[in-house]
């Protein structure tokens, strides 16, 4: 959609979308981004409206709790939509932990709001297992096998030999906008009198 | 035709799109025989440079076969010609094109007005790269506009693979540009921080060039064999301090020339605290590059010397030792490469076998597999250093 609407920037002979095919983005990406966004989302409302956050689960005195955890969630979006996101994924599945500690804090029998207080930690819970399963996923998408890579030994470069390469191309002549400064030049073999005369 | 496309950040979908048309007399239509994805298309993936708009083909290092030539680029192309095309769009008629310094055309960019505005001035147009530079539709397709075409190609000869030919289109006049704009004499000593593909072309053309020492940094082993294959003495940041081990190898004098092969997303770790530092802001948006390599050049680089940066770098960077910089009377050369001022003297090089600039290329695949090749170069997975794709 998007792509079609930046066609206004494009000119009559430039190629534009016809049919989207496979992309780089996998299934645990796409959840990567969903529960980045679902963070800067959740962040943003603990900020605005910690007051009533608070009030919901009886936990009255807390909103500035509320408050730090909105910030906190706001972090963890900006690290999931990162190209840094399974960073982002493990720091959410860590604040999910602290989410449910201070829940249980509020999950008492003499909690008139116990039951709105049991639907946020079921809430939780069910995010956090997609977390999990986002941050594993991730991951191992990303991530590269330790210890195992291909040799390039053998990759010169230099079809003739690397001896015969090094100082092969001393025929070049530096062009005179890309000479050194004079200091360095210093230390090249010339007499003092060329080395001032050449810069 | 089928083109790579960029849809968003970390988001390359291989589309079917409409094919490209003659707009101007000097366009030219090429058949896109291979093409390669190039470290500087990371940071497009990862939406560090400012302006990509979705529905950008990517690529700008490709080769192909000429089937189209508008008419005023009769006389310099003809159906059939096999060309490389250069990744900066160039008039040949300007006062920057005639001094050679092509990367910085002051009449290829379309979008002239806008990067007039960002840049102050404007710089050449670049295909498959931001709309600050023209927003040109790239090569990773089967079909590439050339438009500038009787100026903007590099014609080939048969009979010698795309693979020897097709990185004089970027990566290897760019590891050459690094190399010559130090100027490197036969005592020096260059450093050259990155082993990705240009890090690998500016180790080779140090070499060729005839540098005394060339050093390579790096932390992947499979890059630092292959900069050691090239002739380079390797270090390991993971496993040494980069200032302490080039100190050591210079009689504690420094490099006397140092080469920015990495740019703007240099790694991260906590061992390097300026790194983390860099990366928090430019999550938060308030610093757009993380420029370690540059502030570790500057210590390291021998008074006088020469810092020379191919590295990509897309906007705002902190904590640059501006101090240490004048103090120690630094030459900084940087931009995008004036390839063609390069490529007739680098043609003759490969041709005469003095260097096979293949030797780089680790994966070969179909463009369909391109957008996971994206993930794959970008992980640094199955040792992945550069990808060729076949359209």
């Amino acid at each position: 959609m998007t792509a079609h609407i930046s066609n206004i920037a494009r000119s009559k002979g430039d190629p534009k979308v016809i049919r989207s095919g496979p992309s780089s983005m996998g299934a645990a990406d796409r959840l990567a981004k969903a529960l980045g966004w679902f963070s800067i989302g959740l962040g943003l409302t603990e900020l605005l409206a910690a007051g009533r956050i608070a009030n919901a689960l009886n936990m009255q005195g807390k909103e500035s709790l509320v408050r730090a955890y909105g910030v906190r969630e706001l972090g963890h979006g900006i690290v999931s939509l990162s190209p840094d996101k399974h960073l982002g994924l493990w720091s959410r599945v860590a604040g999910d932990g602290l989410d449910i500690a201070t829940l249980m804090t509020a999950f008492r029998h003499d909690n008139p709001k116990r039951d709105n207080v049991g639907i946020a930690l079921a809430a939780v819970l069910g995010v956090t297992v997609l977390d999990v399963i986002g941050a594993q996923a991730v991951s191992a998408r990303h991530s590269r096998p330790q210890g195992r890579h291909r040799s390039y030994r053998d990759r010169s470069g230099f079809p003739q030999g690397l001896q015969s390469a090094r100082g092969g191309a001393r025929d070049f002549q530096t062009p005179a906008d890309m000479r050194a400064a004079a200091p360095l030049a210093a230390v090249s073999d010339r007499a003092p009198q060329e080395r001032a005369r050449a810069h | 035709m089928r083109a790579l496309v960029w849809h968003g950040k970390e988001d390359i979908r291989c589309d079917t799109v409409t094919d490209p048309e003659i707009e101007h007399p000097r366009d030219a239509i090429v058949k896109v025989t291979s093409c390669a994805i190039c470290g500087s298309d990371l940071h497009l993936f990862h939406n560090f440079i400012p302006a990509m708009l979705p529905g950008d083909v990517m690529g700008h290092e490709m080769m192909g076969e000429v089937v189209e030539v508008g008419p005023d680029a009769k006389g310099k192309l003809k159906k059939g010609d096999r060309v490389v095309v250069p990744f900066t769009i160039i008039c040949g008629e300007c006062d920057q094109c005639k001094r050679g310094n092509f990367s910085v055309c002051q009449r290829s960019n379309r979008k002239k007005d806008i990067a007039d505005k960002v840049f102050g001035h404007t710089t050449a147009g670049l295909f498959g790269y931001t709309h600050l530079t023209g927003g040109y539709p790239g090569g990773q397709a089967e079909y590439l506009r050339v438009p500038f075409a009787d100026t903007t190609h590099i014609k080939v000869p048969d009979g010698i693979p795309d693979e020897k030919l097709l990185f004089l289109g970027d990566i290897f006049p760019t590891g050459w540009q690094a190399a010559v704009q130090c100027d490197i004499q036969p005592t020096d000593t260059v450093a050259i921080w990155g082993c990705g593909p240009v890090g690998q072309m500016a180790i080779r053309s140090a070499v060729l060039l005839g540098a005394q020492q060339v050093i390579a940094i790096d932390h992947l082993p499979e890059r630092l064999e292959m900069a050691e294959a090239g002739g380079a003495i390797t270090i390991n940041f993971d496993e040494e301090n980069v200032v302490e081990r080039l100190n050591d190898l210079t009689d504690e004098e420094g490099p006397h020339k140092c080469i920015d092969a990495v740019g703007l997303e240099s790694h991260v770790s906590p061992s390097m605290p300026d790194t983390v530092y860099d990366r928090a802001k430019q999550m938060l948006g308030v610093e757009s590059d993380r420029p370690h390599i540059l502030r570790e050049m500057i210590y390291v680089c021998r008074p006088g010397g020469v810092i020379s940066v191919p590295g990509v770098y897309g906007g705002l960077v902190d904590k640059i030792p501006m101090g240490v910089l004048m103090n120690k009377g630094l030459t900084i050369r940087t931009g995008q490469t004036h390839v063609n001022r390069w490529t007739d003297d680098l043609l003759r090089r490969i041709e005469e076998g003095q260097i096979d600039p293949s030797f780089v290329i680790t994966h070969t695949v179909g463009l369909e597999e391109g957008p996971e090749m994206y993930k794959v170069f970008r992980d640094k997975q199955d040792s992945c250093v550069k990808v060729v794709l076949k359209p």
